[in-house]
Protein backbone atom coordinates (compact mmCIF):
# COMPACT_ATOMS: atom_id res chain seq x y z
CA UNK A 1 0.00 0.00 0.00
CA UNK A 2 2.13 2.97 1.18
CA UNK A 3 5.45 3.48 0.17
CA UNK A 4 8.11 4.10 2.79
CA UNK A 5 8.94 7.71 3.03
CA UNK A 6 12.83 6.96 2.58
CA UNK A 7 13.64 6.31 -0.67
CA UNK A 8 16.90 4.59 -1.35
CA UNK A 9 19.30 6.77 -4.01
CA UNK A 10 21.87 5.22 -5.86
CA UNK A 11 24.91 7.79 -6.30
CA UNK A 12 27.33 7.60 -9.06
CA UNK A 13 30.43 9.19 -9.03
CA UNK A 14 34.13 8.92 -9.67
CA UNK A 15 35.29 12.26 -7.62
CA UNK A 16 35.72 11.62 -3.96
CA UNK A 17 34.62 14.85 -2.72
CA UNK A 18 31.66 15.14 -4.34
CA UNK A 19 30.33 11.52 -3.60
CA UNK A 20 30.31 12.05 0.66
CA UNK A 21 28.95 15.59 -0.46
CA UNK A 22 26.24 13.90 -2.42
CA UNK A 23 25.60 11.10 0.20
CA UNK A 24 25.61 14.08 3.02
CA UNK A 25 23.02 15.80 1.15
CA UNK A 26 20.73 13.06 0.46
CA UNK A 27 21.20 11.24 4.31
CA UNK A 28 20.14 14.71 5.35
CA UNK A 29 17.29 14.45 2.67
CA UNK A 30 16.13 10.96 4.45
CA UNK A 31 17.62 8.69 1.57
CA UNK A 32 19.11 5.70 2.06
CA UNK A 33 22.42 5.82 0.02
CA UNK A 34 24.94 3.77 -1.75
CA UNK A 35 27.39 5.45 -2.98
CA UNK A 36 29.56 3.63 -6.30
CA UNK A 37 32.44 5.49 -8.13
CA UNK A 38 31.71 4.15 -11.47
CA UNK A 39 29.01 3.37 -14.35
CA UNK A 40 30.25 -0.48 -14.22
CA UNK A 41 29.77 -0.79 -10.46
CA UNK A 42 26.67 1.05 -10.75
CA UNK A 43 25.34 -2.21 -13.07
CA UNK A 44 27.27 -4.45 -11.09
CA UNK A 45 25.28 -3.11 -7.84
CA UNK A 46 22.26 -3.26 -9.99
CA UNK A 47 22.65 -6.96 -11.11
CA UNK A 48 21.89 -5.77 -14.67
CA UNK A 49 22.18 -9.44 -15.90
CA UNK A 50 19.97 -10.68 -13.57
CA UNK A 51 16.80 -11.27 -12.63
CA UNK A 52 15.40 -9.23 -9.95
CA UNK A 53 14.11 -5.98 -10.91
CA UNK A 54 15.61 -2.51 -9.32
CA UNK A 55 16.96 -4.50 -6.36
CA UNK A 56 20.23 -4.20 -5.51
CA UNK A 57 22.86 -6.90 -4.65
CA UNK A 58 22.23 -6.54 -1.08
CA UNK A 59 18.23 -7.10 -1.72
CA UNK A 60 17.16 -2.69 -1.22
CA UNK A 61 15.23 -1.91 -4.31
CA UNK A 62 16.66 1.23 -5.88
CA UNK A 63 14.17 4.35 -6.24
CA UNK A 64 16.19 6.57 -7.74
CA UNK A 65 19.86 6.65 -9.82
CA UNK A 66 21.88 10.39 -9.35
CA UNK A 67 24.92 9.86 -11.71
CA UNK A 68 27.87 12.26 -13.03
CA UNK A 69 27.65 12.66 -16.40
CA UNK A 70 31.51 12.98 -16.81
CA UNK A 71 33.34 10.16 -15.81
CA UNK A 72 36.09 8.03 -16.86
CA UNK A 73 35.01 4.15 -18.63
CA UNK A 74 31.13 4.85 -18.68
CA UNK A 75 29.79 8.42 -19.02
CA UNK A 76 26.72 9.40 -17.53
CA UNK A 77 24.80 9.32 -20.02
CA UNK A 78 26.57 5.38 -21.20
CA UNK A 79 24.88 4.74 -18.09
CA UNK A 80 21.49 5.99 -18.31
CA UNK A 81 21.25 4.40 -21.55
CA UNK A 82 21.86 0.90 -20.51
CA UNK A 83 19.58 1.04 -17.95
CA UNK A 84 16.96 2.41 -19.86
CA UNK A 85 17.79 -0.16 -22.52
CA UNK A 86 16.84 -3.07 -19.54
CA UNK A 87 13.93 -4.27 -19.12
CA UNK A 88 14.36 -4.58 -15.19
CA UNK A 89 15.96 -1.43 -14.54
CA UNK A 90 14.58 0.61 -16.82
CA UNK A 91 11.62 2.41 -14.68
CA UNK A 92 14.15 3.49 -12.24
CA UNK A 93 14.32 7.26 -12.59
CA UNK A 94 17.87 8.46 -13.22
CA UNK A 95 19.13 12.01 -12.72
CA UNK A 96 22.27 13.55 -14.05
CA UNK A 97 24.29 15.92 -12.68
CA UNK A 98 27.38 17.78 -14.64
CA UNK A 99 29.14 20.78 -13.77
CA UNK A 100 28.98 21.77 -17.21
CA UNK A 101 25.87 23.51 -18.54
CA UNK A 102 25.57 22.49 -22.43
CA UNK A 103 22.41 21.80 -23.70
CA UNK A 104 22.91 19.35 -26.49
CA UNK A 105 24.25 16.98 -23.48
CA UNK A 106 21.17 17.88 -21.24
CA UNK A 107 18.80 17.73 -24.27
CA UNK A 108 20.45 14.46 -24.95
CA UNK A 109 19.75 13.10 -21.39
CA UNK A 110 16.37 13.89 -21.32
CA UNK A 111 15.67 12.77 -24.43
CA UNK A 112 17.06 9.46 -23.27
CA UNK A 113 15.18 9.31 -20.65
CA UNK A 114 16.40 10.76 -17.65
CA UNK A 115 14.28 12.84 -15.23
CA UNK A 116 16.27 15.86 -14.42
CA UNK A 117 19.72 17.13 -15.26
CA UNK A 118 21.36 18.98 -12.29
CA UNK A 119 24.23 21.73 -12.23
CA UNK A 120 26.98 21.15 -10.10
CA UNK A 121 27.67 21.66 -7.30
CA UNK A 122 24.38 19.95 -6.24
CA UNK A 123 22.58 21.87 -3.72
CA UNK A 124 20.55 20.42 -0.72
CA UNK A 125 17.41 22.38 -1.72
CA UNK A 126 18.24 20.65 -5.59
CA UNK A 127 18.43 17.11 -3.70
CA UNK A 128 15.15 17.95 -1.53
CA UNK A 129 12.88 18.72 -4.48
CA UNK A 130 14.56 16.17 -6.35
CA UNK A 131 13.24 13.70 -3.39
CA UNK A 132 9.84 15.13 -3.22
CA UNK A 133 9.09 15.01 -6.72
CA UNK A 134 10.09 11.10 -6.98
CA UNK A 135 8.30 10.53 -3.69
CA UNK A 136 4.92 11.40 -5.71
CA UNK A 137 5.80 10.04 -8.77
CA UNK A 138 6.13 6.25 -6.40
CA UNK A 139 3.39 6.93 -4.92
CA UNK A 140 1.07 7.47 -7.71
CA UNK A 141 1.78 4.61 -10.18
CA UNK A 142 -1.55 4.80 -12.24
CA UNK A 143 -0.84 8.58 -12.97
CA UNK A 144 2.53 8.08 -13.44
CA UNK A 145 2.82 7.70 -17.22
CA UNK A 146 0.71 10.42 -18.44
CA UNK A 147 1.62 13.16 -15.56
CA UNK A 148 5.50 12.28 -16.03
CA UNK A 149 5.27 12.94 -19.80
CA UNK A 150 3.20 16.14 -19.36
CA UNK A 151 6.47 17.36 -16.76
CA UNK A 152 8.77 15.94 -18.61
CA UNK A 153 8.23 17.96 -21.65
CA UNK A 154 7.55 21.08 -19.74
CA UNK A 155 10.60 20.25 -18.26
CA UNK A 156 12.69 20.39 -21.73
CA UNK A 157 10.97 23.42 -22.74
CA UNK A 158 12.28 24.82 -19.62
CA UNK A 159 15.87 23.99 -20.33
CA UNK A 160 15.43 24.65 -23.92
CA UNK A 161 14.43 28.09 -23.07
CA UNK A 162 16.76 28.56 -20.21
CA UNK A 163 20.18 29.21 -21.93
CA UNK A 164 20.58 32.07 -19.78
CA UNK A 165 22.73 32.78 -16.82
CA UNK A 166 22.38 30.83 -13.50
CA UNK A 167 23.73 30.98 -9.87
CA UNK A 168 25.62 28.10 -11.14
CA UNK A 169 27.37 29.48 -14.08
CA UNK A 170 29.92 31.65 -13.36
CA UNK A 171 31.87 32.01 -16.45
CA UNK A 172 29.10 32.65 -19.28
CA UNK A 173 28.29 36.34 -19.72
CA UNK A 174 24.83 36.92 -19.06
CA UNK A 175 21.71 37.59 -21.52
CA UNK A 176 20.42 40.85 -21.67
CA UNK A 177 16.70 40.68 -20.42
CA UNK A 178 15.27 38.30 -18.96
CA UNK A 179 18.01 36.65 -16.72
CA UNK A 180 16.31 36.84 -13.06
CA UNK A 181 13.33 35.40 -14.44
CA UNK A 182 15.55 32.50 -15.51
CA UNK A 183 17.07 32.46 -12.28
CA UNK A 184 13.09 31.75 -10.65
CA UNK A 185 12.63 29.18 -13.48
CA UNK A 186 15.60 27.01 -12.47
CA UNK A 187 14.76 27.15 -8.99
CA UNK A 188 11.52 26.00 -9.66
CA UNK A 189 12.25 23.27 -12.15
CA UNK A 190 11.02 20.30 -10.55
CA UNK A 191 7.30 19.92 -9.91
CA UNK B 1 46.96 33.75 19.06
CA UNK B 2 46.94 32.20 22.42
CA UNK B 3 44.26 33.13 24.50
CA UNK B 4 42.22 31.53 27.43
CA UNK B 5 39.42 33.47 26.93
CA UNK B 6 36.37 31.34 25.10
CA UNK B 7 34.91 34.44 23.46
CA UNK B 8 38.03 35.98 22.12
CA UNK B 9 38.57 32.59 20.66
CA UNK B 10 34.87 32.77 19.15
CA UNK B 11 35.69 36.17 17.81
CA UNK B 12 39.02 35.03 16.03
CA UNK B 13 37.17 31.61 14.47
CA UNK B 14 34.89 34.11 13.41
CA UNK B 15 37.22 36.53 12.25
CA UNK B 16 39.05 34.00 10.54
CA UNK B 17 36.28 32.55 8.83
CA UNK B 18 35.32 36.00 7.48
CA UNK B 19 38.14 36.48 6.17
CA UNK B 20 38.18 33.26 3.86
CA UNK B 21 35.00 34.96 2.40
CA UNK B 22 36.33 38.85 2.07
CA UNK B 23 39.87 37.80 0.22
CA UNK B 24 38.11 35.23 -1.97
CA UNK B 25 39.50 31.96 -1.29
CA UNK B 26 35.65 30.63 -0.73
CA UNK B 27 32.68 31.17 -1.83
CA UNK B 28 28.67 30.60 -1.27
CA UNK B 29 29.23 27.04 -1.80
CA UNK B 30 31.43 26.89 1.20
CA UNK B 31 28.72 28.18 3.63
CA UNK B 32 25.86 25.27 1.49
CA UNK B 33 28.75 22.66 3.31
CA UNK B 34 28.56 24.66 6.22
CA UNK B 35 24.68 23.88 6.73
CA UNK B 36 25.12 20.31 6.02
CA UNK B 37 27.21 20.08 9.23
CA UNK B 38 25.42 19.26 12.89
CA UNK B 39 25.96 18.34 16.29
CA UNK B 40 26.18 14.47 14.96
CA UNK B 41 28.21 15.42 12.10
CA UNK B 42 30.26 18.56 13.39
CA UNK B 43 33.79 18.25 11.55
CA UNK B 44 31.90 17.59 8.37
CA UNK B 45 33.39 20.83 6.22
CA UNK B 46 37.00 19.42 7.18
CA UNK B 47 36.28 16.02 6.32
CA UNK B 48 35.40 17.27 3.04
CA UNK B 49 38.35 19.64 2.72
CA UNK B 50 40.84 16.75 3.73
CA UNK B 51 39.12 14.70 0.55
CA UNK B 52 39.82 17.38 -1.22
CA UNK B 53 43.45 18.04 -0.35
CA UNK B 54 43.94 14.06 -0.85
CA UNK B 55 42.30 13.91 -4.12
CA UNK B 56 44.62 17.38 -4.87
CA UNK B 57 47.74 16.04 -4.02
CA UNK B 58 47.01 13.27 -6.73
CA UNK B 59 46.24 15.66 -9.66
CA UNK B 60 48.82 18.07 -8.65
CA UNK B 61 51.69 15.28 -9.05
CA UNK B 62 50.35 14.08 -11.71
CA UNK B 63 49.80 17.27 -14.02
CA UNK B 64 53.02 18.05 -12.69
CA UNK B 65 54.42 14.94 -14.77
CA UNK B 66 52.04 15.50 -17.81
CA UNK B 67 53.68 18.61 -18.48
CA UNK B 68 57.15 17.73 -18.13
CA UNK B 69 56.15 15.22 -21.46
CA UNK B 70 56.64 15.67 -24.68
CA UNK B 71 54.82 16.20 -26.57
CA UNK B 72 52.37 17.77 -23.98
CA UNK B 73 49.10 15.68 -24.09
CA UNK B 74 46.64 18.66 -24.10
CA UNK B 75 43.83 16.13 -23.86
CA UNK B 76 44.74 14.34 -20.57
CA UNK B 77 45.62 17.85 -18.86
CA UNK B 78 42.30 19.02 -20.09
CA UNK B 79 40.96 15.90 -18.32
CA UNK B 80 42.76 16.33 -15.27
CA UNK B 81 42.37 19.90 -14.74
CA UNK B 82 38.06 19.43 -15.30
CA UNK B 83 38.47 17.06 -11.92
CA UNK B 84 40.41 19.62 -10.36
CA UNK B 85 38.19 22.18 -11.29
CA UNK B 86 35.10 19.82 -10.29
CA UNK B 87 36.41 19.33 -6.67
CA UNK B 88 37.20 22.83 -6.43
CA UNK B 89 34.04 23.93 -7.25
CA UNK B 90 32.66 21.39 -4.83
CA UNK B 91 34.08 22.71 -2.10
CA UNK B 92 33.66 26.46 -3.03
CA UNK B 93 37.74 27.04 -3.54
CA UNK B 94 36.91 30.19 -5.21
CA UNK B 95 40.74 31.60 -6.30
CA UNK B 96 41.82 28.15 -7.00
CA UNK B 97 38.51 27.40 -9.32
CA UNK B 98 39.34 30.68 -11.35
CA UNK B 99 42.70 29.11 -12.17
CA UNK B 100 41.19 25.67 -13.35
CA UNK B 101 39.48 27.91 -15.71
CA UNK B 102 42.23 29.74 -17.13
CA UNK B 103 44.51 26.68 -17.60
CA UNK B 104 41.91 24.81 -19.52
CA UNK B 105 41.93 27.89 -21.43
CA UNK B 106 45.43 27.26 -22.51
CA UNK B 107 45.22 23.81 -22.69
CA UNK B 108 42.57 24.59 -25.11
CA UNK B 109 44.69 26.87 -26.90
CA UNK B 110 47.76 23.98 -26.26
CA UNK B 111 49.85 26.97 -25.23
CA UNK B 112 52.29 24.86 -22.80
CA UNK B 113 54.16 27.73 -21.10
CA UNK B 114 50.86 29.63 -20.19
CA UNK B 115 49.82 26.40 -18.95
CA UNK B 116 52.91 25.83 -16.77
CA UNK B 117 52.48 29.56 -15.90
CA UNK B 118 48.88 28.83 -14.70
CA UNK B 119 49.35 26.12 -13.26
CA UNK B 120 52.15 27.69 -10.96
CA UNK B 121 50.04 30.01 -9.55
CA UNK B 122 47.46 27.35 -9.15
CA UNK B 123 49.56 26.04 -6.99
CA UNK B 124 50.05 28.84 -4.87
CA UNK B 125 46.36 29.74 -4.35
CA UNK B 126 45.87 26.11 -3.70
CA UNK B 127 48.80 25.89 -0.90
CA UNK B 128 47.48 29.29 0.48
CA UNK B 129 44.10 27.89 0.73
CA UNK B 130 45.25 24.80 2.06
CA UNK B 131 46.98 26.68 4.96
CA UNK B 132 43.74 29.12 5.99
CA UNK B 133 41.78 26.49 6.07
CA UNK B 134 43.63 24.33 8.19
CA UNK B 135 44.63 27.56 10.51
CA UNK B 136 40.49 27.18 10.12
CA UNK B 137 39.18 24.49 11.39
CA UNK B 138 42.40 23.97 14.39
CA UNK B 139 41.01 26.94 15.69
CA UNK B 140 37.36 26.32 15.04
CA UNK B 141 37.81 22.51 16.61
CA UNK B 142 38.58 24.14 20.40
CA UNK B 143 35.43 26.22 20.12
CA UNK B 144 33.48 23.12 19.96
CA UNK B 145 30.64 22.68 17.64
CA UNK B 146 29.26 26.60 18.09
CA UNK B 147 26.63 28.24 15.55
CA UNK B 148 28.04 29.55 12.27
CA UNK B 149 27.26 33.65 11.43
CA UNK B 150 25.16 33.66 8.91
CA UNK B 151 27.04 35.21 6.39
CA UNK B 152 26.80 35.96 3.19
CA UNK B 153 29.24 37.22 0.93
CA UNK B 154 29.35 39.80 -1.37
Amino acid sequence: MGMAQELHVLAVDDSLVDRKVIERLLKISCCKVTAVESGRRALQYLGLDGEKSSMGIDGLKVNLILTDYSMPGMTGYELLKKIKESSALSKIPVVIMSSEKILPRIDRCLEEGAEEFLLKPVKLSDVKRLRDFILRGEGDDDKLTDKKIKEACSRKRKFQDDSLVTAHDIESSPESSASSESQQQKQSKIG
Amino acid sequence: METNNIHDLRRQVANLRQSLFDQGYVDEQFIELEELQDDATPNFVEEVVTLFCKDSARLIHIIDQTLENHPVDFAKLDNYMHQFKGSSSSIGAKKVKTKCTQFMEYCRAENVEGCKRTFQQLKEEYTTLRRKLEIYFQYARQVGPTETASCHPK
